[in-house]
C-alpha cells in the first residue's frame, strides 16, 4: 500500500508537470501579445517593446518555461500582468468560495441522484420510474447557463425564496449548487438505479429476505451499501466536470470563485493567472482521482490496489 | 420653426442660470446606491487602470489638476486653483488649492504632482497611459529609462508646479484631467508597491472602504473633500461578477440601482417595451465610432475607388436596425457629440448601383475576394454578416474571420494580415473629449506601425502635418475646431474607413437614485458620475 501510494504520487507530479508544459506552449502559441494587452491602445511601439522586455517575453520559450517552473518550485506563481497582484493571493482569495460551492454541489447531486436512483429501482418499470428517468435525462441535457437563469427567474425573481445571485449566506448556496449539481444528479440517478437493480437480483438479497428481514431493512442495510460503491469512485472523477461547470455557474450567479477569475484572465491573455488557475484545477482533478482510487479498496475489499 | 423655437428657449435657460443648470449642485446629501458590473475590477491604481469598470471608479477616488463640469465635456480646475499658460503655449503653471488633503490626511503639495507624473511615465510602472504625456519636455529620455524624472515638470514652491512642453499642445488641459494624471501620495505608493492598486489612497470624493475580490467594492464619502457638498451619496456599493441578464433582474427586483454595463443587448427590446421601466431608462450619446478599416497596404484596397465603392455599398441603416436602434448611422470618423463634428458633411450615401459601377471602373467588374476580421462576441459576428451581404451585392466576396478580441487586435497590427476589420467591441471610445483623440493612434502615421491601432495603415503626411498644426493652436478654440473639422472631411476623401455607426448608451436607474440624466450617461465619468448622483431618500 505504501509503495503504491508513493508511485501514484510520483505519477501525479509527472502529470501536473506535463500539464504545465502543454498549457505553457499553448499560451505561447496564441497569436495575441500580452504586452499589448498591458500597454493599451495609447502606447507607442517602444512602450510595448519595453513591457515585453521587462516581463521577459522576448526570451526563448524554454527559458521562459524554466523560469516559470523554478518560480513554481519555490511556491511563486508570479504576478498577474493586469492586476499586478500575486497570483497566489488572487487564487487564495477565491479558492474557498469555489471549494465550498463544489462540496455543496456534490452533496446536492448525491442527495438528489441517490434518492431518485433508489426510488426508480424499487419502482422499476412503473410510471414513477419512467417519470424519474425522464427527469434525469433532462437534467443531463440542460445547458447550465440556461438552467441557472431559469432557476434564478423562478425561485429568486418570481417566488423570492432566494437572493438573485451573490455570495454570503446559506441561501446564496442553494441555486448555484442546484445548477451545478443537477447534471451530476442525472448521471448518479441512472447509475444508482442500475446498480440497485443489479444488487437486488443477487443472492444476498434472497438470503436476507429468507431470514425474514423487513423490506426497508433489506434496502437500507444490504442493497444500498453495495449499490453505492461504484458511485463513490465516480465522485473523484467528477471533480474535473465540476471545474468546467464552475466557470459557467460562477459567472451566472456572480460567485467570487476561481472560475470567474479564469474566465477574465483568458479574455485578457493574463498568462500568469491562466497558468495558476490551470495548475490549481489540475491538482484538484489529479488528487480527486487519486483519492477515488485509494478510497475504493477501503470500502470494497474486492478491489485491490496493485 | 419648432426646432428653432425650442433651441431658443434652451439657450435662454442656459443664459439665465449658467451652463450647469441641469446638474443640481444643491441636491441633498446622504443615502446610498448599488451599481453592478460583470467583470472584476483589475486594479484601482490610476496609473494602470484602463477598463470599462474601473475608469469611473478611479475618477471618484482620485483627482488630477483638472477635471470636468459634471455631465459635460467642459474642462474645469480640480486640485488646481489656477492654470496659466505662457504666451508661446509652452509653459503651464498650476497653483494648487489650499488645504487639500489625501485620504490619509496629508496635505497635497506640488511635489506630489511631480511625483505622480514621473511615476506614470516611468517605464517601470508599465502604465498604459504613459504615451499621453509625450508633449511634456523630457518625456522621450525619461520614458526610455534615462535620467531621474520628467525634466519639464518643476516644483516652484509648495503650491506651484510648472510644466514645460516640448511643443504647444491644445489638448494638454484634457491630458491633465485623464485618470493617468491623478495625483497620488508617494509614501502610500512606496509602502504598498504593486499592491497600491488594491489599497488606493487618493484625494477624490470617495475613499475605498471595502474590497472583496469578485464580489463587491464599497466606496464611502471622503469627509474632507475639497468641494463642499460633494459627493452627494454617503456610500456606493459595486456588485461585481453578475451576468448582465442577472444584474437586470436584480435591478427590477430593487436589489440594485444602476447596471454599470448598461442594458444588455439580449434584453434591450423587452426592457424598452416594458412600461414599468420606461421612465427609468436614460439614453445618452457616447464618444464612440464603429467603423470598418480598409487596409491600404493590401491590394485592392490600395485603390481609392475601391475604398469609396465599399463606403457606398454598406447599408448603415439596416445595421443600426439590426442592433435594435442602439446607435445612429455615421458618415465621418468623429461622433456627433464631439467638438469638430461636421453637421453639413453628407459622406458617402448608400448606393450599391453606383458602387458596382465604380468598382468596375477601377478594374473589378466581377468584384474580388477578401477577408473581414471581427471580434467573436455578439452582436459583432451578426454585423459582419450584414456587411458581408452588402459587399456581395457589389460582387465582393468577403470571408468572415471571427476571432477573440486579442487576436483581432494582433492581426490589425500586422501590415499584411487583415484586409478589412469591423471594429465592434474594440472600437474607439475617446479618452478625452477632443477631436485630436480620434486621429493620432487610429488614423495618423504614428499608429500605422507594427502593433499599432491604425488598422487601415493610412498615412497621409500632409494631413499629419495639419493635425500637428491644429494641436499647436493654443487659445483659439474655434479656429482649432474648424481645422480639425476640415481634417476629418479630407480624410474621408481618402476613405480609409467606412464609418458605420455611433453607439448610444442606454442605461437604467432605480427610483431611489436621482439627478440629471447627464450624470447617468456622463461623457467623461463613463459610465456614471458617482460624485453628483443623489439619493431620492435623502433630505
Amino acid at each position: 500500500m505504501g509503495g503504491y501510494l508513493v508511485r501514484r504520487l510520483f505519477e501525479s507530479v509527472l502529470i501536473l508537470l506535463g500539464i504545465t508544459f502543454v498549457t505553457f506552449i499553448l499560451l505561447y502559441l496564441v497569436p495575441a501579445d500580452p504586452a499589448r494587452q498591458i500597454a493599451g491602445r495609447a502606447a507607442t511601439a517602444e512602450t510595448v517593446a519595453n513591457i515585453r522586455d521587462q516581463l521577459g517575453l522576448n526570451d526563448p520559450l524554454f527559458v521562459q518555461y524554466w523560469r516559470y517552473l523554478s518560480g513554481l518550485a519555490q511556491g511563486d506563481m508570479g504576478r498577474s500582468y493586469l492586476q499586478r497582484a500575486e497570483v497566489s493571493s488572487l487564487i487564495a482569495a477565491r479558492l474557498p468560495a469555489s471549494l465550498m460551492l463544489m462540496v455543496s454541489a456534490i452533496l446536492t447531486e448525491l442527495a438528489i441522484g441517490l434518492t431518485i436512483g433508489v426510488v426508480a429501482a424499487l419502482r422499476r418499470n412503473r410510471p414513477a420510474d419512467h417519470g424519474l428517468m425522464i427527469f434525469s435525462f433532462v437534467a443531463i441535457s440542460a445547458p447550465q447557463f440556461v438552467l441557472g437563469i431559469l432557476l434564478l427567474y423562478v425561485f429568486a425573481v418570481q417566488l423570492g425564496w432566494f437572493p438573485i445571485g451573490g455570495y454570503g449566506t446559506w441561501a446564496h448556496f442553494v441555486l448555484p449548487s442546484l445548477t451545478l449539481g443537477l447534471l451530476g444528479a442525472g448521471w448518479y440517478s441512472r447509475m444508482m438505479r442500475s446498480s440497485m437493480i443489479e444488487v437486488l437480483n443477487q443472492d444476498l438479497v434472497r438470503t436476507a429476505r429468507a431470514k425474514g428481514l423487513s423490506k426497508l431493512r433489506i434496502v437500507t442495510r444490504h442493497v444500498m451499501p453495495n449499490a453505492i460503491l461504484p458511485i463513490i469512485a465516480m465522485i473523484g472523477i467528477d471533480i474535473g466536470l465540476f471545474m468546467s461547470g464552475i466557470v459557467v455557474v460562477e459567472s451566472v450567479f456572480g460567485w467570487p470563485g476561481i472560475g470567474q477569475l479564469a474566465w477574465q484572465a483568458i479574455q485578457r491573455v493574463d498568462i500568469p493567472v491562466i497558468m495558476g488557475v490551470t495548475m490549481v484545477s489540475a491538482t484538484a482533478i489529479v488528487l480527486g482521482n487519486l483519492l477515488a482510487d485509494l478510497v475504493a479498496p477501503l470500502i470494497d475489499p474486492r478491489i485491490k490496489t496493485k | 420653426m419648432k426646432t428653432m423655437l425650442l433651441s431658443g428657449i434652451a439657450a435662454l435657460a442656459l443664459g439665465a442660470s449658467g451652463a450647469l443648470a441641469q446638474v443640481d449642485q444643491d441636491a441633498p446629501q446622504g443615502g446610498e446606491m448599488t451599481v453592478t458590473y460583470q467583470d472584476d475590477v483589475a486594479t484601482l491604481d490610476p496609473a494602470i487602470g484602463y477598463d470599462w469598470q474601473n475608469w469611473s471608479m478611479i475618477k471618484s477616488l482620485f483627482d488630477g489638476l483638472t477635471g470636468y463640469e459634471p455631465g459635460t465635456t467642459k474642462l474645469r480646475n480640480e486640485l488646481a486653483e489656477s492654470h496659466e499658460i505662457s504666451e508661446d503655449g509652452l509653459t503651464h503653471t498650476f497653483k494648487l488649492k489650499d488645504g487639500i488633503t489625501f485620504h490619509n490626511g496629508r496635505e497635497i503639495t506640488a511635489q506630489d504632482v511631480k511625483y505622480s507624473l514621473d511615476r506614470v511615465t516611468n517605464p517601470e510602472t508599465r502604465s498604459p497611459g504613459a504615451g499621453f504625456f509625450g508633449m511634456i519636455e523630457g518625456f522621450d529620455s525619461w520614458n526610455a529609462g534615462e535620467g531621474d524624472g520628467l525634466s519639464g515638470v518643476k516644483v516652484v514652491d509648495d503650491k506651484t508646479v510648472e510644466i514645460t512642453l516640448s511643443r504647444p499642445d491644445a489638448t494638454f488641459g484634457h491630458v491633465m484631467a485623464l485618470n493617468f494624471a491623478s495625483v497620488v501620495p508617494q509614501e502610500a505608493v512606496e509602502e504598498l508597491g504593486e499592491d497600491f492598486g488594491r489599497n488606493p489612497v487618493g484625494s477624490g470624493a470617495f475613499e475605498l472602504a471595502e474590497w472583496l475580490p469578485g464580489q463587491r467594492v464599497v466606496f464611502e464619502a471622503y469627509e474632507d473633500y475639497h468641494r463642499a457638498g460633494v459627493p452627494k451619496l454617503d456610500r456606493v456599493t459595486f456588485e461585481i461578477g453578475l451576468e448582465p441578464t442577472v444584474a437586470l433582474l436584480r435591478i427590477q427586483n430593487g436589489d440594485a440601482d444602476i447596471p454599470g454595463d448598461g442594458i444588455p443587448p439580449a434584453q434591450f427590446l423587452q426592457t424598452m417595451n416594458d412600461p414599468a421601466m420606461a421612465e427609468r431608462i436614460v439614453e445618452g450619446g457616447q464618444l464612440h465610432t464603429g467603423y470598418i478599416t480598409l487596409n491600404m497596404q493590401m491590394a485592392p484596397f490600395d485603390q481609392p475607388e475601391v475604398r469609396k465603392a465599399v463606403n457606398m455599398a454598406i447599408d448603415k441603416d439596416r445595421i443600426v436596425q439590426m442592433i435594435n436602434g442602439r446607435a445612429v448611422p455615421a458618415n465621418q470618423p468623429l461622433p456627433p457629440t464631439m467638438p469638430g463634428y461636421d453637421e453639413e458633411y453628407e459622406g458617402y450615401a448608400y448606393d450599391p448601383e453606383a458602387a458596382r459601377q465604380m468598382l468596375a471602373d477601377a478594374g473589378f467588374p466581377d468584384g474580388f475576394e477578401t477577408e473581414l476580421y471581427v471580434m467573436n462576441v455578439d452582436p459583432n459576428p451578426r454585423i459582419a454578416q450584414a456587411i458581408q451581404q452588402d459587399l456581395s451585392q457589389i460582387g465582393i466576396t468577403a470571408e468572415i474571420r471571427s476571432l477573440a478580441q486579442a487576436n483581432v487586435i494582433a492581426a490589425g497590427g500586422e501590415a499584411d494580415q487583415a484586409p478589412m476589420i469591423w471594429s465592434g467591441g474594440m472600437a474607439w471610445i475617446a479618452d478625452f473629449p477632443d477631436p485630436s483623440n480620434f486621429y493620432g493612434p487610429i488614423l495618423g502615421c504614428a499608429g500605422a506601425v507594427p502593433g499599432g491601432w491604425n488598422w487601415s495603415w493610412y498615412c497621409n503626411e500632409e494631413i499629419d502635418a495639419r493635425a500637428a498644426e491644429a494641436d499647436a493652436m493654443v487659445g483659439d478654440e474655434a479656429a482649432r475646431e474648424d481645422a480639425w473639422r476640415q481634417i476629418y472631411v479630407d480624410i474621408m476623401e481618402d476613405a480609409p474607413w467606412v464609418p458605420v455607426f455611433n453607439e448610444q448608451r442606454f442605461t437604467l436607474r432605480s427610483d431611489s437614485v436621482a439627478g440629471d440624466d447627464s450624470l447617468f450617461v456622463d461623457p467623461v465619468h463613463i459610465p456614471v458620475n458617482y460624485d453628483y448622483v443623489h439619493s431620492s431618500n435623502a433630505e
